[in-house]
C-alpha cells in the first residue's frame, strides 16, 4: 500500500507524463488524461491485485478496463511507472510502429493492455463478461473499469448495466469520469441525462458510491468501500467527480481541452504548474 | 456424377445446436450466449445441461459481443447465437473493435442466415454477412452446408485459437456428408472430381450444386464440384489446381454476389489465373416474404441456374 504523499507526486508525475507525450505526438486527449490522473494512479499503486509481468487471462489478479480509450495517455503512463513495460517507451506514444497506439490495442502485445477500447461504450460489457469468467474460475479478484461520462450516451451501456443488475455481476466496479465536458460542449448540452445518473442506476438494481476523484484521500476511502461493496449481490457504480484539465489553470473545466495538444509554450506553462517527482522519461 | 446418400432432412442449426451440446460434455471452457433465440438457434440442449455455462443476454446483441470478449479474456471459449442479421450488421462495430482488431477467441455463432430465413422478409435474411465478416482481419469464416457438417465444424472451431464466424440456416435441407468426417478448416472438400466445369459452392448452394451436377451429367459435362466450406482463410492452392485442369468456373452462394465466395474467389483468380466464371448469388437485392423453395427460385439460387450458369461458362472457354 502506497501512502497518500506517495500517490500525489506520482500522479504529478504521470500528469508531466501526459502532457508531454501528448505535445510530442502533437495530438491526443489531455482533458480526461489529466482529470483522471489521480484515480487510476490510486488504482494502479494501491487498490488493485495486479502483477506487471502481466498475463492476459488475468488469471488470480484483478483486471482493468479502460472503457474511454482515448484517455490512452494517462493508461499508458500509469502502466509504464508501475511496471509493465520500460517508462523511455512512453516517447513512442502515436509514432509509427509503437505500441502505444493513439487509443490502447492488442495488436502490438502492449503488456497491461487486455483489449482494443476507443470506439466507446463497449467497456462495460468487456469487463462484465471477465467478471463471469472469474466467477465460472471461482477467482475472487474483482474486474474495474474506467468510463466517461459523455460515453453514457452509447446505449450498448445500458445494455450492459441491465445484464450485470439481472445477473447479479457483483465482482465489476465501475467508475464514472463525471467531468461534465465532451467534444463539442458540456455533457447537458450536448445530450443531457434527463436526471441523476445515481437515480438511474440504483433503478437499474447497482450499488452507489460517489467520489472525489481529485481527493486522493476519498479514492482511496472510497475504491475500500466498492471492495466491501463486491458479492453482495449487485454490480457497483462509482459517481467520480472530476474536472477535465485537472489542475492545470488553463485547462481547468473546458471541454476545448478534450482533444488538442499543447502548444510549445502551453507545455511549459503547463509543467511549471506540476512538481517533478519521479524524474521525466 | 457421384450419388450422394440422403441420410435425413435436417436443418443446419440443428447442427450446430447437437455440436454445442457435445462440446457442453466435452470442453468445461466452452460457454454459451444468446440473445432471446434459444429455441431459434437450438441452444436449449446446452442450457439445459449446462445452466451455469449459459448466459441469456436478452435482446441486446452488443453487450452480448462485449460479454463474450470478456470471457474469451478471462480463458473461456465463448459461442454467441442469434440469427445472422443480428450477428453481423446490426453488431458490426464491436465485433470490430472487441473482437477482431482484439483477437479474442470468440465464436460468432449465426442461424436463418440468407434467403432461406423464408416468410419473415429480407429486414430478417442478411445477404451480407460473408462479406461484412470476411473483410475483417484476424476472422475466419466458415458457412457449412448440411446437418453433420455444421455439427462436425461447430465442435472443430472450438480448438481453433481464433475469432470465428459461423453461419448456418433455418431450412431442412438433405443431410449428406458423413457423420464421422472430421472437419479441417480453411480446407476445401472435393465432393466430385470432372473435368469440363469446376462449380465452388458454400452452405446450401453445395446441394443445389449436386442435383446441377446430375442434370449436367445427363447433358454430358462433366463437373468438378468442390464445397468450399471455409470462406476465409480461402483454399486457394485446391481452387487453382481445379481451375487448372477444367479452365472454367461457377462460384454459387446463398449471399449478395458482392463480397461472397464468388467475389474472393475472382480475386484469386483475376491475380493469378484469370479464367471465365459466372456467380450464382443474389445480384444486389434484398430478399422477401416466401418460402425458401420459392425463393431459392426467385432470386436464382437454384440446381436450374446453376445448370444455366454452368452452360453459359462453358460457352466462354
Amino acid at each position: 500500500m502506497t501512502d497518500i504523499r506517495t500517490l500525489e507526486q506520482t500522479a504529478s508525475q504521470v500528469r508531466r507524463d501526459i502532457l508531454r507525450m501528448v505535445h510530442g505526438a502533437k495530438s491526443g486527449h489531455p482533458g480526461g488524461s489529466l482529470g483522471c490522473a489521480d484515480f487510476l494512479t490510486a488504482l494502479y499503486f494501491n487498490v488493485l491485485n495486479h502483477d506487471p509481468k502481466f498475463n492476459m487471462n488475468g488469471k488470480n489478479e484483478d483486471v482493468f478496463f479502460l472503457s474511454n480509450g482515448h484517455i490512452s495517455p494517462l493508461f499508458y503512463s500509469v502502466l509504464a511507472r508501475s511496471g509493465y513495460f520500460p517508462v523511455e517507451e512512453l516517447k513512442t506514444f502515436r509514432k509509427l510502429h509503437s505500441r502505444l497506439q493513439g487509443h490502447p490495442a492488442t495488436a502490438e502485445h502492449l503488456p497491461g493492455v487486455r483489449i482494443a477500447s476507443g470506439s466507446l461504450g463497449q467497456g462495460v460489457s468487456v469487463a462484465a463478461g471477465t467478471a463471469l469468467a472469474k466467477k465460472l474460475e471461482g477467482d475472487k479478484n474483482l474486474v474495474y473499469v474506467l468510463m466517461g461520462d459523455g460515453e453514457l450516451q452509447e446505449g450498448q451501456n445500458w445494455e450492459a448495466f441491465m445484464f450485470a443488475a439481472h445477473h447479479k455481476v457483483d465482482n465489476l466496479i465501475v467508475t464514472v469520469d463525471f467531468n461534465g465536458q465532451q467534444i463539442d460542449g458540456s455533457t447537458m448540452e450536448v445530450l443531457g441525462l434527463g436526471g441523476d445518473i445515481k437515480d438511474k442506476l440504483l433503478a437499474f438494481g447497482w450499488e452507489i458510491l460517489h467520489m472525489d476523484g481529485h481527493n486522493m484521500q476519498n479514492i482511496i476511502d472510497t475504491m475500500a468501500k466498492a471492495k466491501n461493496a463486491a458479492g453482495n449481490g449487485k454490480p457497483i457504480f462509482i459517481i467520480m467527480k472530476t474536472e477535465m484539465g485537472y489542475p492545470i489553470d488553463f485547462m481547468v473545466g473546458s471541454h476545448k481541452w478534450h482533444g488538442i495538444a499543447p502548444s510549445d509554450n502551453d507545455l511549459e506553462n503547463a509543467l511549471a504548474q506540476l512538481p517533478t517527482t519521479l524524474a521525466d522519461y | 456424377m457421384k450419388k450422394f446418400e440422403v441420410q435425413n432432412i435436417k436443418d443446419t442449426r440443428s447442427g450446430f445446436g447437437a455440436g454445442l451440446s457435445e462440446l457442453g460434455k466435452t470442453n468445461p471452457n466452452v460457454v454459451a450466449l444468446c440473445a432471446d433465440l434459444t429455441g431459434s438457434l437450438k441452444m436449449d440442449a446446452f442450457q439445459k445441461e449446462h445452466p451455469e455455462r449459459f448466459y441469456q443476454v436478452g435482446i441486446a446483441e452488443a453487450n452480448m459481443i462485449g460479454l463474450a470478449a470478456g470471457l474469451a479474456i478471462g480463458g473461456k471459449i465463448p459461442f454467441t447465437g442469434t440469427f445472422a442479421n443480428f450477428s453481423t450488421g446490426r453488431v458490426y462495430d464491436q465485433i470490430r473493435q472487441s473482437v477482431a482488431y482484439s483477437n479474442k477467441n470468440v465464436k460468432i455463432c449465426a442461424s436463418h442466415a440468407g434467403v432461406t430465413l423464408g416468410e419473415d422478409g429480407a429486414t430478417h435474411q442478411i445477404l451480407e454477412d460473408i462479406g461484412l465478416m470476411k473483410m475483417l482481419p484476424n476472422m475466419t469464416v466458415i458457412n457449412p452446408c448440411d446437418y453433420n457438417q455444421t455439427k462436425a465444424a461447430t465442435i472443430a472451431i472450438a480448438d481453433y485459437e481464433n475469432p470465428v464466424y459461423l453461419r448456418f440456416g433455418r431450412p431442412a435441407v438433405p443431410n449428406f456428408t458423413s457423420a464421422t468426417d472430421k472437419f479441417e478448416i480453411g480446407k476445401a472438400l472435393m465432393l466430385n472430381e470432372g473435368t469440363d466445369v469446376t462449380i465452388f459452392a458454400t452452405g446450401h448452394l453445395v446441394w443445389q450444386a449436386i442435383e446441377a451436377g446430375h442434370i449436367l451429367a445427363e447433358k454430358g459435362i462433366s463437373v468438378e464440384l468442390i464445397n468450399i466450406h471455409t470462406i476465409k482463410p480461402l483454399d486457394a492452392q485446391a481452387i487453382l489446381n481445379s481451375v487448372r485442369k477444367t479452365r472454367a468456373v461457377v462460384t454459387a452462394e446463398e449471399h449478395q454476389m458482392n463480397g461472397g465466395l464468388g467475389d474472393s474467389i475472382c480475386q484469386l483468380l483475376a491475380r493469378e489465373l484469370p479464367t471465365p466464371l459466372e456467380m450464382v448469388a443474389v445480384n444486389d437485392s434484398f430478399g422477401q416474404s416466401g418460402t425458401p423453395d420459392e425463393l431459392m427460385k426467385e432470386y436464382g439460387l437454384d440446381a436450374a441456374h446453376i445448370v444455366a450458369a454452368v452452360e453459359r461458362v462453358i460457352k466462354r472457354k
